[in-house]
């Protein structure tokens, strides 16, 4: 199908999207890369009145370093963020999350932002940044205001911004030395969405696992952190008996949907083994072993 | 509502100048407007990548960008794939190799196959098989696209080792 009629307008900058936004609210919707977008709107099942267009806003294109924070730029394309050495020195695992969002024509033109915004519970970048921490800057023609990762994502395609805010950048903290990282997802074929899949950060002191975070996306309404697995780890030595344990804490409250692609029941039990797996991939990087 | 928008693009080396309705897709656009039929549409959800086009030299889906968004771009076709009426090797490749079946993926293929070896132009099977995963064939004939990419892509080397002396000696020092 096609798209039904909208008017469009061209952002040149950040304050001119905002200023439609600020005008437009409700009726507007952002148009970045578009590849969820547009197909929600060529399906009708969106169907905006006003598109603003930040691809002509470059000042939001850009992955640099800031205060040790790695931040990364709204409209940054994925497949910039896949090939940045800043991020892969500073912040492997959105690197290694965004080389698993389908496939490159696809972030050609997605953007670090859109996915981020656009907030689907299956997504990698989400599930990323909600592992790592950190803050997205929201704009709106009222100011700019910060909102901790932990309290961006609210529900299925569902964020902390409102309708006349902009999502302008994303601070990745620094994790110290000896941190190991893992995205790991299980999806039907390459590339296509994640039937469920699973961030994890380690950091070790000597033998130990000093802060560990683990979060999981396609098995709730947004990602989600598992908690009590991490603070199983805390402290403590990542045996294998431990990361098990850890493994199946993580997907114990879990109550995943049932779709087409697999029951919430098979999706635990994919979890649980992925869990695993990114705990000691992760372990295995922090221990400075080559993968 | 009617949003009109008046664009400006080089379309396989020409200027193309139009007005399109802001909702008018990329693909509808070379299709309609310009007659360039050769770009196909498929899924028109961003799936199949029959749609794949060249905005500013990287593989897109032009099922998922507006025809307005391409002011100002380059945009390369399938169309523009031969050059002064000699196929590209992949074309040739994929002719020799029963590469196209039906027919219908074939566009998407060729240009996503034609990036792929200029990223990597000696990839494994594997690669291939990944690189492709982008575009589907409901053939499912995929193992002669791979081979016809392999193919295309020995000849490719080929053709690259015989032409210019610098790049010969420079690759003759890469191996010592």
């Amino acid at each position: 199908m096609k798209p039904p009629p909208f008017t469009y307008h061209a952002a040149k900058t950040a304050k001119d999207a905002v200023a439609f936004l600020a005008e437009h609210g409700d009726q507007a919707r952002v148009l970045a890369g578009g590849q969820s977008l547009v197909p929600l709107m060529n399906f009708r099942l969106a169907q905006p009145t006003h598109l603003v267009d930040i691809n002509p806003v470059i000042e939001l294109d850009y992955i640099r370093r800031d205060n040790g924070a790695l931040t990364v730029g709204a409209r940054t394309r994925q497949s910039a963020l896949e090939q940045s050495e800043e991020a892969s020195m500073h912040a492997p695992l959105l690197v290694d999350a965004v080389k698993l969002v389908a496939h490159p024509p696809i972030r050609h033109r997605g953007t670090v932002g859109g996915s981020l915004a656009h907030a689907d519970p299956a997504a990698e970048l989400p599930a990323a940044a909600l592992v790592l921490g950190g803050d997205m800057v929201a704009m709106s023609a009222r100011g700019r205001r910060t909102v901790p990762v932990a309290d961006f994502f609210k529900g299925p395609f569902g964020t902390a911004l409102a309708s006349d805010e902009l999502l302008v950048e994303y601070r990745a903290p620094a994790w110290p030395a000896r941190t190991g990282h893992a995205f790991l997802e299980f999806s039907r074929t390459h590339g296509s969405f994640a039937v469920i899949g699973v961030a994890a950060l380690v950091h070790m002191e000597g033998r130990k696992a000093e802060r560990v975070a683990i979060a999981l996306c396609g098995v709730a309404g947004t990602p989600v952190r598992a908690t009590t697995a991490e603070q199983l780890l805390q402290g403590k030595q990542p045996s294998d008996e431990l990361i098990e344990s850890a493994a199946e804490a993580a997907v114990a409250d879990l109550r995943p949907a049932s779709d087409v692609h697999g029951s919430g029941e098979y999706r635990r039990k994919v979890a649980r083994v992925y869990v695993r797996r990114a705990l000691k991939l992760a372990v295995a990087r922090a221990q400075g072993e080559r993968s | 509502m009617n949003d009109r928008h008046r664009i400006a693009a080089v379309v396989n080396g020409k200027r193309v100048e139009a007005e399109v309705e802001a909702r008018q897709l990329l693909v509808d656009f070379l299709r309609e407007d310009l007659g360039l039929v050769g770009t196909h549409i498929g899924c028109e959800h961003g799936v199949c990548g029959t749609c794949t086009v060249f905005l500013n030299g990287e593989s897109i889906r032009s099922c998922l960008t507006f025809a307005v968004q391409a002011d100002g771009a380059q945009i390369m076709t399938i169309e523009g794939l031969a050059s002064d009426g000699q196929m590209h090797p992949l074309q040739e490749a994929f002719w020799e190799k029963q590469g196209l079946q039906c027919g219908y993926c074939t566009p998407g293929m060729l240009l996503r196959a034609s990036e792929l070896l200029k990223e990597n132009p000696n990839p494994t099977a594997e690669q291939v098989r990944e690189g492709i995963a982008s575009n589907l064939c409901r053939c499912t004939g995929y193992q002669f696209i791979v081979e016809a990419v392999l193919e295309a892509a020995e000849k490719m080397r080929g053709a690259n080792a015989e032409a210019p002396p610098a790049a010969k000696m420079q690759a003759a020092r890469r191996r010592g």
